[in-house]
């Protein structure tokens, strides 16, 4: 003990907190952080360590009530496997990391008893024991299948409610419904076919198999790509986060110049209810103006509002930052101002160009009984290694997954280098 | 036939045109571009293509190809000028997928096009022959059929 803390006396202050505290609640307390907090910047009192360095593209990511962690990969690793295992040591750093099934993907959730995880296709389910860990590897139940992808706004995450429905998000297979999709002048296509069959929230049966649109419900409409999603407990309520439209000025270089096309679209938290509809491609969000404006393919001219019965946002966030996971945190570990709010990944935008890039973070947004109050922070930045990282796009990592381990850590996973990070707080 | 002469002729000047313009490079058969075709397409590029491909060329993990050194990039002229011509899209390239959507660009002029691939194919470390807008033109008409 006397020798500990000599040696602890000797390393820089910053980190005498974190260490004495971790060994004074050793066992019971969260792992210590990296030294360097994993290369992220973080409020005062939090410290992250870095899991493990996969260096696979892991998407979503899920901890189980026992810790273990699985990953989903959007393509299978170089052993053929899509989804990883990972169990921790003590230390919270990874001791062993299998793999199983063969499939790429993003949507990864537990939930009572099973893990659910999606190709840009289908959805399955495995059981899972009483360590955490799936007991049905290569004969995971299909329970949902023929769910459209064309290769644009392809992942399909996915969550659960409390009353045994799956929602299910497919993307809009286009930026915004234009007859030539991304053509410089094509317009809308008039009531967008598209909509049928993606650009929405669809609902399903958890416990069903084979399920396709016809078994489901088009819960909600008019959301042109979803990645980020969670059921909110307090509200009993689904948020989502949408991917706002891109190259207005691309596609309108009349109407919009490239500064309004880098910062005009919000990235937008919605609240929905059964029926709901956002009014993609009809409409986009103004951050700036805060009002839902006419998309130019369909008459719009970057003044006119929006005409329709579309939802209001709940919040809405900085243009093309690409929110790819929502969390409401219900942990204890954090302080109370964190309880049921939001956590939000930002992967980073590319539709910025020429202008500088931005996200490669994670937003805190306060919450009170169940909606938005107050201004969101970033809580997690410098994922990208640097602020020059960042401006070109080049991020070392991208945020792109958020789970809660079950002492109410938050576990951040990378699709970039394959990293998943453990963020803990020390102080009390 | 005309028109194929005309094509013939405007092929054959651009190749003396550039092969007279410096000495080439030991191992590279392209000889260096003019000046003025590679100012006219860093123009180009930068009003159409660096919104996806990005300023650098590196392109965007997963949704957009980098325009280094991929076999499209360093490849056959037909095939990149009908990637500007018709868009492409749901193509894996050098065995990556990409998913995102490149348009058609059948809207620029021959001379653009050639001018921005002759400046993508000498930019971000690539090094390839130039295209001419007669090339260009000869690709489209044959493209339209
Ligand atoms: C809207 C975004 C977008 C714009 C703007 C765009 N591209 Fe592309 N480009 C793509 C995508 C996406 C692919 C790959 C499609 C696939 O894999 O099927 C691609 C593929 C290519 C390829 C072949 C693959 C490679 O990387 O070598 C070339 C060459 C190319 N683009 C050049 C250009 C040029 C030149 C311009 C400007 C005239 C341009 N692109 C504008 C998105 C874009």
């Amino acid at each position: 003990m006397k020798n500990n803390l000599l040696r602890l006396l000797l390393v820089p202050t910053a980190l005498v907190g974190s260490l004495s505290l971790y060994a004074l609640t050793s066992k019971v307390g969260p792992p210590a952080p990296d030294a360097d907090n994993a290369g992220l910047k973080l409020p005062a009192g939090f410290g992250a360590l870095k899991v493990v360095e996969t260096g696979a593209r892991t998407r979503h990511v899920v901890v189980t009530p026992q810790g273990v962690i699985y990953a989903k990969l959007n393509r299978p690793d170089k052993s053929g496997k899509g989804i990883l295992m990972i169990r921790p040591g003590a230390d919270g750093k990874t001791q062993t990391t299998t793999g199983f099934g063969s499939y790429g993907g993003t949507g990864l959730y537990a939930k009572d008893g099973y893990l659910y995880a999606s190709s840009d296709e289908e959805v399955f389910r495995y059981k899972l024991d009483a360590k955490g860990e799936v007991t049905n590897p290569e004969k995971p139940e299909k329970i949902i299948t023929g769910l459209i992808n064309r290769r644009q706004h392809e992942s399909k995450s996915v969550v659960l409610d409390n009353s045994g429905n799956i929602y299910v998000n497919v993307g809009a297979y286009s930026n915004s419904c234009q007859v030539k999709d991304r053509q410089k002048g094509s317009l809308g296509q008039p009531n967008c076919p598209i909509l049928d069959s993606a650009g929405g929230i669809w609902q399903f049966r958890a416990d069903k198999l084979n399920q396709t649109y016809g078994d489901g419900t088009r819960y909600a409409t008019g959301l042109r790509n979803v990645v980020g999603l969670d059921w909110n407990q307090q509200a009993n309520q689904l948020f989502v986060m949408q991917h706002g439209r891109d190259q207005l000025h691309d596609i309108f270089p009349e109407l919009y110049d490239t500064k309004q096309s880098a910062q005009v679209p919000a990235e937008c938290l919605y609240a929905l209810k059964k029926g709901d509809n956002a009014g993609w491609p009809y409409m986009y969000y103004d951050g700036q103006q805060h009002k839902k404006m006419m998309a130019p393919e369909y008459g719009g001219d970057g003044k006119k509002e929006a005409t329709g019965n579309f939802i209001e946002p709940a919040a809405a966030f900085p243009a093309h930052m690409a929110p790819n996971a929502l969390l409401f945190y219900t942990g204890t570990m954090f302080p109370e101002r964190y309880r049921n709010g939001a956590f939000i990944a930002f992967h980073g935008s590319w539709n910025r160009a020429p202008e500088p890039q931005a996200g490669y973070y994670v937003v805190f947004q306060p919450f009170k009984n169940g909606k938005p109050s107050g201004e969101s922070e970033v809580f997690a930045d410098n994922f990208a290694g640097s602020p020059e990282k960042a401006a070109t796009g080049r991020a070392d990592h991208k945020p792109c997954g958020l789970a809660q381990g079950p002492d109410g850590s938050l576990y951040v996973s990378d699709d970039k280098a394959g990293t998943v990070y453990r963020i803990v707080y020390a102080k009390k | 036939m005309k028109k194929l002469l005309v094509a013939l002729a405007g092929l054959l000047l651009c190749g003396a045109s550039a092969s007279a313009q410096k000495k080439p490079a030991p191992k590279a058969k392209a000889a260096a571009p003019a000046a003025a075709l590679i100012a006219q397409g860093k123009t180009v590029y930068t009003e159409t293509c660096l919104s996806c491909h990005q300023a650098d060329g590196g392109g965007v993990d997963g949704l957009n190809p980098p325009l280094i050194k991929t076999s499209y990039v360093l490849g056959d002229k037909t095939r990149i000028v009908k990637v500007v011509l018709n868009g492409l899209q749901g193509v894996d390239i050098d065995g990556e997928e990409y998913n995102n959507a490149m348009p058609s660009y059948d809207f620029l002029t021959d001379q653009q096009i050639a001018a921005v691939l002759t400046y993508v194919r000498n930019s971000f470390g690539n090094k390839a022959t130039s295209i001419s807008a007669a090339e260009v033109k000869a690709i489209r008409a044959a493209n339209k059929k």
